[in-house]
Formats: C-alpha cells, sequence, structure tokens
C-alpha cells in the first residue's frame, strides 16, 4: 500500500505502522452522559439517596483517581498518519453520538424530578448531574463547534441549547482564539485571580465579546444585526423552545432545576477555561500585535482519564496551534506546560484558592524564569506578585 | 482575480467568490478586507498573515 489509509480495526497501514490504542476507548465519552442513570441504579440497587449525587463523585474523585493510577498516556499519532486519521469517520460518529444520550438523560431527568415520590434533595441530586453532563456536553460542542463543516456546527449549538450557551462558540471560536492569553481575553484567567473572580467575568465578557462579533459580522453585510440570521440569535431561541417545551410538558416547577443545571454546566466549562491559560501571556510586538499563540501559551495535560473524557483537549498547546485538528489526531508536546494532574483534579484545586495559588503561582512564576511581569497579571493582585518576585533577581520587598 | 490563503489552517479567501457570510461579497478585492479580520475557520492568523495561494 503506497498511502496511509484506516482499516477496521483501527490500524493506519502505510509507511509507519501505529494503531490507536484509544480507538474504543472513545466509545466512553458518549456513555459519559447515561452517568445519571448509573446514578438511579445505584440508588435503586442500595437504596441510598446519597447515590443522587453519583455524578460529582464520577468527575472529580474517580475521573481523578484514573488520571493518578494509570497515569500518562503515552500515544502520540506520527505525522505520517494524521491525515488519515482524520479523516477516518468513525471518530466524528463517536462525538454525534454523545447528542443522542445527552438528550435523552435530559428529558429522563426532567421527568423524574416531576414525578411527586422524590424529596428537594433527590431532585437537586438529579439536576446536578444533569448539569455534569451538560458540562461535558459544552466540550463535545467545542469538538464539533472548531469544524468547517456546518452540520457539526449545528450539532455544537444543539449541545450548548440544555445550558443556554449557544454564544459560547462564536466567542470561542471568533474570540478566545484570537486573543489567548491576552490581558483582552475573557476566558483567559489571569496570575492572581481565583476561579471565583473569574467566573463572573468570563461569563459576562464572553457574552458581550460574542454579540459584539455578530453585530460586527452582520453590519459589514449591511444588515440589522437582530435577526435570526445571527447566530447568537438562533442558538438562543433554540435553547427558548428546548426550555419553553420542557416547562409545558413538566410544568414550571422544573424551572430552577433547569436553571441549577445550566449554572453546574457553565461552571464546569469555565473552570476548566480557568485552567488551561492560568497566568499565561503573549508578548507584544514592536508592530503593536502580539507574539503568534505558541505551545508556551497553555496548560497541558496528557493524564488518560481526562483525556478520553474531554477529547484529548488537555493537548491544548497542539488544539490552539491547529484548532480545526479533530480530537483524535491532538498530540502532546513534550516541550508545553503541564498541569500537575488531569484537568479534573485540577478543578478540584480551583475550589480553594489558596491551594490553587499555593500549586500553580510557583509553576507560572518559573515558567516566566521569575520575572512576574511578563504573565498576565491580574490587574488588582498585580503590585502584590510584582513586588514579591521583582523580575526574580531582587530579593523581596517588605510587605 | 487572485486566492490568498491562511498559513495555519488552509482556508483560501477567492476574491471571485469572496466570503459573504463573513460580510466580504463576491468580487471584493482582498486588499479591502480588514487587516484584523481573523481566518474564519481557525482564527489563528489575521488577514494581514495571509499569503498568495
Amino acid at each position: 500500500m503506497t498511502s496511509a489509509s484506516p482499516t477496521t480495526d483501527g490500524q493506519v497501514a502505510g509507511p509507519v505502522q501505529w494503531r490507536d490504542r484509544k480507538r474504543y476507548a472513545w466509545l466512553l465519552g458518549a456513555v459519559i452522559p447515561a452517568v445519571p442513570f448509573l446514578a438511579w441504579g445505584l440508588v435503586t440497587w442500595t437504596g441510598l439517596d446519597a447515590f443522587w449525587f453519583f455524578g460529582p463523585v464520577f468527575v472529580f474523585v474517580l475521573i481523578p483517581l484514573v488520571d493518578l493510577v494509570v497515569g500518562r498516556d503515552p500515544d502520540n499519532p506520527p505525522d505520517e498518519v494524521l491525515e488519515a486519521l482524520e479523516e477516518d469517520r468513525y471518530y466524528r460518529w463517536v462525538t454525534y453520538a454523545f447528542i443522542p444520550v445527552q438528550y435523552l438523560c435530559l428529558f429522563w431527568t426532567a421527568w423524574m424530578i416531576s414525578r411527586p415520590h422524590l424529596d428537594v434533595a433527590d431532585r437537586v441530586g438529579l439536576a446536578v448531574n444533569a448539569g455534569i453532563v451538560a458540562g461535558i456536553a459544552i466540550n463535545t460542542a467545542h469538538e464539533l463547534g472548531h469544524k468547517r463543516e456546518s452540520h457539526e456546527r449545528w450539532f455544537a449549538r444543539i449541545c450548548l441549547a440544555q445550558t443556554f450557551y449557544g454564544h459560547f462558540f462564536i466567542e470561542h471560536n471568533r474570540g478566545h482564539h484570537v486573543r489567548v492569553a491576552t490581558p483582552e481575553d475573557p476566558a483567559s484567567s489571569r496570575l492572581g485571580e481565583n476561579v471565583w473572580e473569574f467566573l463572573p467575568r468570563t461569563v459576562v465578557g464572553s457574552l458581550r465579546s460574542a454579540w459584539a462579533l455578530e453585530r460586527r459580522r452582520l453590519t459589514r453585510k449591511g444588515g440589522n444585526h437582530l435577526t435570526l440570521r445571527n447566530d447568537v440569535v438562533n442558538a438562543w431561541a433554540m435553547s427558548v423552545v428546548l426550555w419553553g417545551g420542557l416547562l409545558a410538558v413538566f410544568g414550571l416547577g422544573l424551572l430552577p432545576y433547569l436553571v441549577l443545571q445550566a449554572l453546574v454546566g457553565i461552571w464546569l466549562l469555565e473552570s476548566v477555561n480557568y485552567l488551561e491559560h492560568y497566568g499565561m501571556r503573549r508578548q507584544r510586538l514592536e508592530s503593536g500585535r502580539y507574539e503568534r499563540v505558541d505551545p508556551s501559551h497553555s496548560w497541558n495535560s496528557n493524564n488518560i482519564g481526562t483525556n478520553v473524557l474531554l477529547y484529548h483537549l488537555q493537548r491544548h498547546s497542539d488544539h490552539h496551534a491547529n484548532p480545526t485538528r479533530r480530537y483524535q489526531t491532538l498530540r502532546d508536546f513534550p516541550e508545553s506546560p503541564v498541569l500537575p494532574t488531569g484537568y479534573a483534579g485540577m478543578i478540584v484545586l480551583t475550589w480553594v484558592p489558596a491551594v490553587w495559588r499555593a500549586v500553580m503561582d510557583p509553576k507560572v512564576v518559573a515558567h516566566f524564569d521569575g520575572d512576574v511581569s511578563r504573565a498576565n497579571l491580574h490587574p488588582r493582585r498585580a503590585q502584590r506578585y510584582l513586588s514579591r518576585h521583582s523580575a526574580g533577581t531582587t530579593r523581596p520587598a517588605a510587605a | 482575480m487572485a486566492r490568498f490563503a491562511c498559513p495555519s489552517c488552509g482556508y483560501v479567501y477567492d476574491e471571485d467568490r469572496g466570503d459573504p457570510r463573513e460580510g466580504w461579497p463576491a468580487g471584493t478585492p482582498f486588499s479591502e478586507v480588514d487587516p484584523d479580520w481573523p481566518c474564519p475557520d481557525c482564527g489563528v492568523r489575521e488577514q494581514q498573515d495571509f499569503e498568495p495561494a
């Protein structure tokens, strides 16, 4: 065989023999939205209502444990197989398969919550589990929304409808990827900024950015931006129809739980945003433009549990270098900055800002060779960081 | 008319076709496209970075 082409067992034939050992593991991605059903099964089997909160335990305990126990993912597809791997349609079908399971989970959750025999705590647990799925659905939308195929961009909007976060795929592709690791990017966190400060800034800033991007595009086209052709408007319209339909069928009592699951999903996604570029900053060139994005501007991790859970999102430097590249083709660059554990475990650290700072601040300082003036500093704490580290040459000034 | 490619992802701006969705009607010369307009596919590079294709 002269050119590389995929075969049915995941082997890519050609000059280089390489086998994707995660080929079937990716199917787990489509099983994740079934975790709430697993919670139900555990409650029924054990009789313990605490299992209604199995969703967060799965993401914040089990996945980080897999990362810690199984460790790093050694597989990196070689250059020669990238094209064939990219074109292997199996991988995209795996991501499409997520969507029906996501919606089955949402409708089932709404139905369960509407039943009379559950108490408020059980319903909150059901909504939190649905929210965990919703957050991971934003990651699926992220994978799909980066693709050139228009049907995949529509699939992204469908994934986002559950959280009312349809503007994400516009802001992320056209805003975040352009301004990543600069003070202007609402989705890049700053050194000294804790996750609870970052959340409102990124949620509000990203919404404004998405709206401005669509307004600019439609104004260029010479029309009104308040139209269904505005991608923010049509994505939100999907959410209005979805939520309106759910409330019509299951009653207005569902509303607080729908809001709760959306908040959990948004929080999960934005927590991942928080750790992807913490403190990173592209330097300004003499021309006034920012230097090009390179692998040093993203925090990576290559732990296998979260790799499978989030479609290689943690191979983040390659993603920013090649945003349209599909997840199965993303590679781990050994020279890129690395987090101490997988994204799922790192989210747990964000909960207590002092713990996050103790782990991450020294890494950011080391990344800039002690010169924190090159970091993306949180304005409110910039002076404190600068005096403590003063370019890495002098001793800390008195507090 | 000329064609220009994004050096990052290979997206091609063809002056004949423009990119109407982005607000550049067919026939818009590349020189009239905003230099800060980012590639609509990858967002990694801008108009001023594009290369003749």
